[in-house]
């Protein structure tokens, strides 16, 4: 295979990754913070205790995020046939990728909540600020800079789910590298592949760092 | 430093200078973590409108406890808590935040949010008020000005010292108007002069704007220099309560006995009075001074009176809610017959510890509670 050959598959396959990774980033994100807030918040002794919302997310929890991806893909069929209509494809495995993804930014987002101060909180408390103003005035962005990286952190993953898109007749770099490279014995897709993904994770903890240092104040 | 702050205007409903404006009654607050903790204990106790209110107690003793009941950080478990007016006791949460906007709160580890800067971190309580922004950055400028950080207004806690984090507190924690101060060992994580900055503010705090402050501390020397009166808790009990004056002139627990000798080190211990006597043989005598003795002019004029010569051995003289307190020892030289007159006369005004001499010694021997 030339490089004329394998450049436009490439491309096609960086959009395909790109387009899944970004979406369970961004839905992901999006409820694995209000998971993740609500887990916090349900603890016992917090802001809106509530032992049943705690037990529920945290068994969900614990439940969905050691199941390997590609089990897990297999095993949500019946759920992504109702949402999206149909269990194969990109879109399929979108669908499975942002639930898998709130769930696991959940738990990032909740280590990072419980290592905060609670002394701000009382402040906040102290104050008259009712729970809601305290969740989104305190919580969220006297944590943002480890959030922010805990964020980071999830791109890795969240790349690392896409990968096997390809099983479940998905696309991205991932099918690349197993259809083209490993399928038939050619290192250089293979490795090419692989350089791409490397830098795509790089530019995304180099872009964490740099958000994270600049949510600091120091 | 300017006194630029305008006083909160007084508060119709309010209690007046000198009226309950807390009162504790019958209150107690037990944990339940394991094992039953009662960290607060049957307390009653008022807090007085205008005045600056010391709660003293070694750690573990409650007093935290105790003030974040009177914001209802903390909820009772039985008992009722009044303030300025309002039974917080019976509010549901919903209803305690009013309540808690009117009682400013700082804190030992300051509690800023590192988020926003020292002016963000002063208006929040006023964002949580709901007052327009021209009316807030003019509360702000005009409270930072008073606790003399103006020009850090922009930077971020991080970049403060202890001190200056403490002063942002205050700032942030009179926002609001507030007609009361917790101040929950505010000064524990400063060092002594610092320590001194931010117990003279809180003092300003109360004297000019007539703010009544509830001081949380573990150190005497707080109250003895900032509190016009204290509470002395231990388990969880109030032991003693009074003009912080009398309390240390007279305390009646030993407890309270331990922390006025943390205070003031003016009187010497068993092995002290034991080194004093190979240098000075002859009659010692340990003097209270007082505002009756007139420091130690009274003392003084005994002396000469009768003719005997004193020396001073040990002693020390402070301060305590701005009157002088303090005991002095003294060897006494002279004629058996005139020492004894002297001896007699100091104690018909004030007290006296007879250390007797090297040859007869008297009343060290059992050390604490003689010589205290």
């Amino acid at each position: 295979m030339t490089w004329d050959q394998l450049e436009p598959l490439l491309w096609t396959a960086l959009g395909e990754t790109l387009q899944m990774v970004l979406t369970a980033m961004v839905v992901g994100g999006f409820f694995g913070l209000l998971l993740g807030i609500g887990l916090y918040v349900a603890r016992p002794g917090n802001l809106l205790q509530s032992r049943a919302l705690f037990v529920v997310i945290n068994v969900l929890i614990n439940l969905v995020r050691p199941i390997p991806f590609i089990i897990f893909l297999a095993a949500l069929g019946p759920l992504t046939r109702i949402v999206v209509g149909t269990t194969i494809g990109t879109p399929a495995v979108t669908f499975a990728m942002c639930v898998m993804t709130s769930f696991v930014f959940a738990r990032i987002v909740e280590q990072n909540l419980v290592s905060l101060d609670p002394g701000m909180i009382e402040a906040a408390r102290a104050m008259g600020a009712s729970p809601w103003r305290i969740i989104v005035t305190v919580l969220v962005p006297e944590a943002l800079a480890p959030l922010i990286l805990g964020f980071t952190f999830l791109f890795i993953g969240v790349l690392d789910m896409s990968a096997v898109a390809g099983y479940v007749g998905g696309g991205g770099l991932g099918d690349l590298a197993i259809v083209y490279g490993y399928q038939q014995y050619n290192w250089v897709v293979t490795y090419v592949v692989v350089l791409v993904i490397v830098v795509l994770a790089q530019l995304a903890q180099l872009l964490g760092n740099l958000l994270a240092r600049k949510a600091l104040h120091r | 430093m300017s006194d630029a702050l305008t006083a909160p205007a007084a508060d119709a409903a309010g209690a007046r200078p000198g009226e309950p404006i807390i009162r504790f009654r019958d209150v107690t607050k037990v944990f339940r973590t394991g094992s039953e903790v009662r960290a607060v204990d049957g307390v009653t106790l008022d807090v007085l409108a205008g005045e600056v209110f010391g709660v003293i107690g070694y750690s573990g003793a409650g007093k935290s406890t105790l003030v974040r009941l009177v914001n209802a950080l903390e909820t009772a478990t039985s008992g009722t808590i009044e303030v300025d007016g309002t039974t917080v006791t019976d509010l549901p949460e919903a209803r305690l935040r009013p309540v808690r906007a009117r009682i400013g709160m700082i804190f030992q580890q300051f509690n800023l949010l590192g988020s926003r800067t020292v002016a963000g971190n002063v208006a929040y309580p006023l964002r949580v008020a709901g007052w327009p922004r021209a009316r807030r950055e003019a509360r702000v400028a005009e409270l930072l000005e008073f606790v003399g950080i103006a020009d850090k207004a922009r930077s971020y806690p991080s970049r403060l010292s202890g001190g200056q984090k403490q002063r942002v507190g205050i700032a942030r924690a009179l926002a609001a108007d507030p007609r009361i101060l917790l101040a929950d060992e505010a000064t524990s994580a400063l060092d002594p002069e610092t320590t001194q900055d931010v117990l003279a503010l809180l003092r300003r705090v109360n004297r000019e704007l007539g703010v009544t402050v509830v001081i949380i501390t573990h150190e005497m020397d707080v109250v003895r220099t900032t509190c016009d009166r204290v509470a002395v808790m231990e388990h969880g009990k109030v032991v003693e309560t009074g003009d912080v004056y009398d309390v240390f002139a007279n305390p009646r627990q030993p407890v309270t006995r331990r922390f006025v000798e943390t205070a003031l080190r003016d009187r010497p211990g068993p092995d002290v009075v034991a080194r004093l006597r190979t240098r000075h043989p002859g009659r010692m005598v340990v003097v209270g001074v007082d505002e009756q003795t007139g420091s130690s002019a009274r003392v003084t004029q005994t002396l000469r009176t009768h003719g005997v010569d004193g020396t001073i051995v040990y002693g020390g003289i402070t301060e305590v809610a701005s009157r002088p307190y303090g005991s002095l020892t003294f060897e006494l030289v002279g004629d058996g017959d005139r020492i004894a007159r002297v001896v007699a006369e100091l104690e018909s005004y004030t007290d006296v510890v007879d250390l007797g001499t090297a040859e007869e010694p008297r009343d060290d021997a059992s050390s604490e509670e003689v010589v205290r």
